[in-house]
């Protein structure tokens, strides 16, 4: 810098070591503006929105906002975000134009949903987006379910039933399913034989006389397992109980191990331990519009027989 | 006139005028708090009684570990009133709702979803299977395993203590007689015997042996805890009472 600015520019007058000065400039005029500036937002902001606390409540502020109750009512309010949120979930573009969507869902038939495509693009981009954020955590992102806990919803096999009434049931409802365990009841001998037997329902054969001890148990009073499975081991919608002749599995891990003793212990082991698990009823959880639309969606994935 | 000079060479007078501008800010954002009523909705349930409860003692014992824990490194408890976030969690959380929560839970770090309504989402069963290996059910997930709250006895012999601290922040437990009447004019009287400090450790062992939780009727664990207040979260508020404008009000 050059001799002569420096004298132009004043110094807090102190010197250290000598001639070591510190310069005193005025704030930068840019700075100063944009302080007075922001000093004036806020003084326009206190006016026109929600701001000071004054007694028991507070100033509200001269901006409004009007919106629609669901029930169709035109409500106009101080300017807030939930008036806001209920502005853009009523009044929005994109609000609007999902609803318009879900409204056509409700009011149609399963029928007419499946057969328009419109609708069902509509089914299962939403569809995806409300599973994953609501079931994927048990059935899989895919639905695919994991064996021995969750119920694969993309196959054929149904435990309560993969026709749409069925499917919407046990979304609004919830389900339980239960199977006594039978450790009390069974030896490990005529454990085996059971499983032997629910084995070569599936067509995947053992020991015969082993079978037949089984089948004695299976139909009998011994093991009462045709209550619920039927004689033929087909299994009952009412109840929920596996279908024990398809070859598919949910809960007995018979397809993910190797060899015929691996299998039978996993049958046994369920047998003996028996199951309990519960899907949640989402009745009150979801709207109805929104269940309607994941039946179809589910359906869609696995559904019919 | 009083120059900067003169301040900026009087540490002390320095130090006291910067904490006097400085509390400006904290007080005026924090001082209303304390009186301001508007803004705390009143949630009732069908029978009139208030909605929002204190937490039960097991349900309080399981906050305790969530917090130990450091699930809130994770998870908020605050769903905004934002459109995508409705669709996604369900009803924005009402100020209501966090009332007896000390230390409050909102957070704003969401390495996973918001935990505010996810209380009767899932099964118990889910829960525990979830927490002890979360990627034995959602194979996508980040989140550690907790295998040691399934091993771990429950703690409770403090909870009475527990409790009193807390109803010295102002969260109605109560220990006389005269504040259980008071709890059961206001909460009913099944939810004033839960918040009763004297019986706090039979409640909290009742609560578990009547829900089993973990899965496992012989044994307390800290999973009974921690799973007993996930499924509260949220549940409290029927919000089919109350439609839109109302709650509008208090913002
Ligand atoms: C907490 C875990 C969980 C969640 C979340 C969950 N489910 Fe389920 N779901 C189950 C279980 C467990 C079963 C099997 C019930 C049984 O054993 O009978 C099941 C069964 C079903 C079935 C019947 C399958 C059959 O074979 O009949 C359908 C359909 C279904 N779920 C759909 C859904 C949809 C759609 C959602 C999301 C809205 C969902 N589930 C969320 C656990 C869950
Ligand atoms: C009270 C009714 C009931 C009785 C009795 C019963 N079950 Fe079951 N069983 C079920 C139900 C329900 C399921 C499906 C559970 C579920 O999906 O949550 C099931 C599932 C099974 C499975 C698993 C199927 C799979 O896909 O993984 C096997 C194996 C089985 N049962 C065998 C038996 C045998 C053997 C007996 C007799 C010893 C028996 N069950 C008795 C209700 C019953
Ligand atoms: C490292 C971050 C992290 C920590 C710490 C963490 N979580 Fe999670 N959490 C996640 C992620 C990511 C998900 C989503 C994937 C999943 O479901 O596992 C999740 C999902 C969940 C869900 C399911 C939410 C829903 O609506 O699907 C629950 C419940 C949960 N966590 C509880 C807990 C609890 C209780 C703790 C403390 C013991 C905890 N989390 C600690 C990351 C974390």
């Amino acid at each position: 810098m050059s001799e002569t600015s420096k004298q132009a520019v004043q110094t807090t007058g102190h010197a250290w070591d000598g001639d070591l000065q510190e310069y005193n400039n005025p704030l930068p005029k840019w700075w100063v503006w944009t302080f007075y500036a922001t000093v004036v937002f806020s003084i326009v902001y206190w006016v026109l929105f929600p701001a000071w606390p004054v007694g028991k409540g507070f100033t509200t502020g001269f901006k409004e906002i009007t919106y629609k109750t669901s029930s169709g009512q035109e409500v106009t309010t101080h300017w807030n975000t939930r008036a806001l949120l209920a502005e853009e979930i009523q009044m929005g573009a994109e609000g609007v134009k999902q609803r318009e969507y879900l409204e056509k869902i409700t009011s149609s038939s399963y029928e007419e949903i499946l057969s328009d495509p419109d609708k069902m693009a509509f089914v299962r981009s939403m569809g995806k987006v409300m599973f994953a954020d609501n079931c994927a955590a048990c059935h899989g992102s895919g639905g695919n379910g994991v064996m021995t806990l969750y119920p694969n919803l993309v196959d054929d096999a149904w435990l309560w039933g993969g026709e749409i009434d069925d499917i919407y049931n046990t979304l609004v409802h919830g389900r339980k399913g239960y199977m006594p365990a039978f450790t009390e009841t069974f030896n490990g001998e005529q454990a085996n034989d059971v499983a032997a037997y629910v084995l070569s329902l599936s067509g995947i054969e053992g020991d015969a006389e082993s079978i037949k001890r089984g089948d004695v148990i299976f139909n009998g009073q011994e093991g009462g397992c045709y209550y619920c499975h039927t004689h033929k081991g087909t299994g009952m919608k009412s109840l929920g109980s596996a279908n024990l002749t398809d070859k598919i599995w949910t809960i007995a891990d018979v397809p993910g191990v190797e060899g015929y003793d691996a299998k039978q212990a996993a049958i046994k082991s369920v047998i003996m331990n028996g199951v309990s698990r519960e899907m949640p009823a989402w009745e009150g959880r979801l709207s109805d519009s929104t269940i309607k639309m994941l039946t179809v969606y589910v359906y869609s994935l696995g559904g019919g027989n | 006139m009083m120059k900067h000079e003169s301040i900026e060479t009087n540490a002390g007078l320095l130090i006291v005028l910067t904490l006097f501008v400085i509390s400006i800010g904290g007080l005026v954002e924090i001082v209303p708090l304390f009186y301001i009523n508007d803004t705390v909705e009143e949630v009732k349930t069908a029978e009139g009684h208030d909605a929002v409860r204190p937490y039960t003692p097991l349900e309080q014992a399981g906050r305790d570990i969530y917090i130990r824990e450091g699930c809130y490194l994770c998870h908020s408890q605050m769903i905004r009133p934002f459109r995508d976030e409705a669709l996604r969690y369900g009803h924005y959380s009402l100020a209501a709702e966090s009332k007896y929560g000390h230390p409050f839970q909102w957070g704003s770090k969401r390495t996973g979803p918001d935990l505010a309504r996810v209380g009767d989402k899932y099964s118990n069963d889910w829960h525990v299977q979830h927490l002890k290996a979360p990627r034995s059910v959602v194979p996508e997930s980040i989140m550690p395993n907790y295998p040691w709250l399934l091993e771990n006895d429950l703690k409770y012999s403090g909870i009475a203590e527990n409790l009193k601290a807390l109803k010295m922040t102002g969260v109605p437990y109560s220990l006389s007689q005269e504040e259980y009447d008071a709890n059961v004019a206001r909460f009913g009287a099944e939810v004033a015997d839960t918040l009763d400090i004297n019986n706090a450790e039979a409640n909290l062992m009742a609560q578990a042996a009547k829900g089993n939780f973990d899965g496992n009727p012989n044994r307390l664990t800290e999973m009974d805890a921690l799973v007993a207040y996930l499924q509260v979260l949220g549940t409290m508020v029927d919000f089919n009472q109350y439609d839109e404008s109302y709650f509008v009000n208090f913002r």
